[in-house]
């Protein structure tokens, strides 16, 4: 089921939490939903999943919109809600029958799906323990597992790996991978690695805006619009090479960055095959090339870029 | 219809695993049954084959405990955030509140149930009035759960359980005392009025054997309206 969301606007009191958002998912997607805190995120998931109603323009999953056909929707919709709370008095296997049968499985496949997601969550020795007593993973997990038990097909994870250690957040991110597979998966994090890792697609939303909408790549494509290079050439002096670099095709900035060494910055234009004159540069002049480091933005800086006007 | 016995059968077992089920057993037994045939005016002081006085004393003690009971219900899901994943469900917020609702009743009747031997030994000593009986704990039942619909709407206001417990009591307090004291008050139809809103008044003919639709409809109203109450409570999150 793909998602589309026109507009989408919410207000709280008079300040606006989502203020004219608009994307769209489409199936087998993962999209990485990044922001600082209070930008709109969960607000958004929580009017996708129908928890709260929808203040402006409208939200369509398998063109059906939630405005209308909340409850039916609600059947397709896996939902995983930030701090991920559970009924902790409940043992684990009780806990995702209960909710199974709230999400409409029938009787009769119940147990067999509540297996099913014992072993792909592996939960299955802690399955009898109640979920006051697991480990913060072991809880996401449930929280995983209750979210998918009725096998839907849109996912919502609103932070699914916060407080988690760093091997908890690679098991999760693989189970998230795996049970992810021909669905459609929004999910809402701080950790940019992990987008990175995980999603197809990231949306950086600020202020209830949307700031940025691409693949990784895209992104820092955008951001740079410059090619940045790292470039160490010996035998070669720095008078020589300041006069020469700066008269490369395309080439915008030289800049020495320590020229002891020999090591230059110098950005150009994208698309301009500057790596390729300055090989011949070095061939005509017989410098010796010794490193060509192309520098990419990271995703922080363009995530503070973008977040922080 | 099965989504509301789903939630109502999760309320009521962790009503037992949290001992507050059988807390309320023991109370409940032990206060009616040692005012029935123990203490005070007790079954064999007055001599009649009659169960008045576990009536007078239940309408005490459930008043109570209802409270108790229903302060959970909605305020707990709402401090733990698992309200969020239950109504994002594919469930109807009627039948979340229906579920609580049947769940709290289930366990008063069972409290109920247990009295039965009462009934079943004084049938032993001498010939009490059946229909007078069986009146008696239906006004019980339609009693309660006119306090558990107030109590669950009581506990659809707020996160914070005690709140919701002193919230319960004090709306209930109105039916249970307040609105009998008033009605003497005023003369005429102002009175009139105002008794006809006491809960003890009706439960006190209900006591006594008769059943009126009248009181029917007076605790099927009150039920109805603290069900919507509450279900509007919850509604009120989709407004801007």
């Amino acid at each position: 089921m793909d998602i589309h969301i026109e507009n989408l606007r919410k207000t709280y009191g008079n300040q606006a939490a989502v203020d004219g958002v608009s994307f769209e998912v489409r199936a087998g997607e993962i999209l990485g939903f990044l922001g600082p805190n209070g930008a709109g995120k969960s607000t958004t998931m929580k009017m996708i999943t129908g928890y709260i109603g929808i203040g402006g323009g409208d939200i369509l999953i398998g063109n059906r919109s939630v405005r209308e056909h909340s409850a039916e929707l609600k059947k397709h919709i896996g939902y995983l809600p930030e701090h991920n709370p559970l009924y902790e008095d409940m043992p684990v296997m009780d806990y995702l029958r209960f909710c199974a049968e709230l999400q409409g499985v029938p009787r009769h496949e119940t147990t067999t799906r509540v297996h099913r997601m014992i072993r792909q969550c592996s939960l299955d020795a802690e399955k009898h323990k109640k979920i006051a007593e697991l480990s913060k993973g072991y809880r996401q997990r449930v929280g995983l597992a209750q979210a998918m038990i009725h096998d839907p097909e849109v996912l919502i994870l609103d932070e699914p790996t916060t407080g988690l250690d760093p091997n908890q957040i690679i098991e999760i991110r693989k189970l998230i991978r795996e049970l992810g597979k021909a669905k459609t998966v929004i999910l809402s994090t701080h950790i940019l690695p992990e987008v990175e890792a995980t999603c197809d697609r990231i949306l950086i939303i600020n202020k209830g805006h949307i700031v940025a909408n691409g693949t990784a790549e895209s992104l820092r494509r955008q951001a740079a619009g410059q090619e940045v290079l790292q470039v160490r050439i010996e035998d070669a002096t720095e008078q020589e090479l300041r006069l020469d670099l700066s008269l490369l095709p395309g080439i915008t900035t030289v800049t020495p960055v320590d020229p002891v060494s020999g090591r230059w910055q110098i950005q150009a234009a994208p698309g301009s095959g500057i790596q390729r004159s300055l090989f011949r540069l070095c061939v005509d002049r017989h410098w010796v090339l010794t490193e060509l480091i192309p520098v990419e933005t990271r995703l922080e800086d363009i995530f503070r870029n973008l977040t922080l006007n | 219809m099965s989504s509301v016995w789903v939630i109502a059968r999760r309320e009521l077992a962790s009503f037992f695993d949290s001992l507050i089920a059988y807390i309320l057993l023991v109370l409940f037994l032990g206060f009616s049954g040692f005012f029935t045939w123990l203490y005070g005016s007790d079954i064999f002081l007055v001599g009649q084959a009659s169960l008045q006085e576990f009536f007078s004393v239940a309408f005490w003690t459930l008043f109570f405990f209802i409270p108790a009971i229903t302060m959970r219900l909605l305020a707990e899901e709402r401090k733990t955030g698992t309200i969020e994943l239950l109504l994002t469900k594919a469930i109807t917020d009627r039948q979340v509140v229906a579920g609580k609702f049947l769940a709290a009743l289930l366990l008063i009747a069972i409290a109920l149930l247990f009295t039965l031997p009462y009934p079943l030994t004084l049938a032993t000593l001498g010939h009490p009035d059946y229909g007078q009986i069986f009146c008696g704990y239906a006004g019980l039942l339609l009693m309660s759960a006119a306090y558990i619909s107030i109590g669950l709407y009581a506990s659809s206001l707020t996160a914070n359980q005690i709140v919701a417990f002193l919230v319960a009591l004090f709306i209930s307090l109105f039916f249970h005392l307040i609105f009998g004291v008033l009605s003497n008050q005023f003369s005429g139809g102002t009175g009139q009025f105002i008794d006809y809103l006491s809960l003890s008044s009706h439960f006190e003919s209900m006591a006594r054997g008769v059943i009126d639709t009248t009181d029917l409809v007076y605790f099927l109203s009150i039920v109805l309206a603290g069900l919507l109450l509450a279900e509007l409570q919850l509604f009120k999150r989709n407004l801007d």
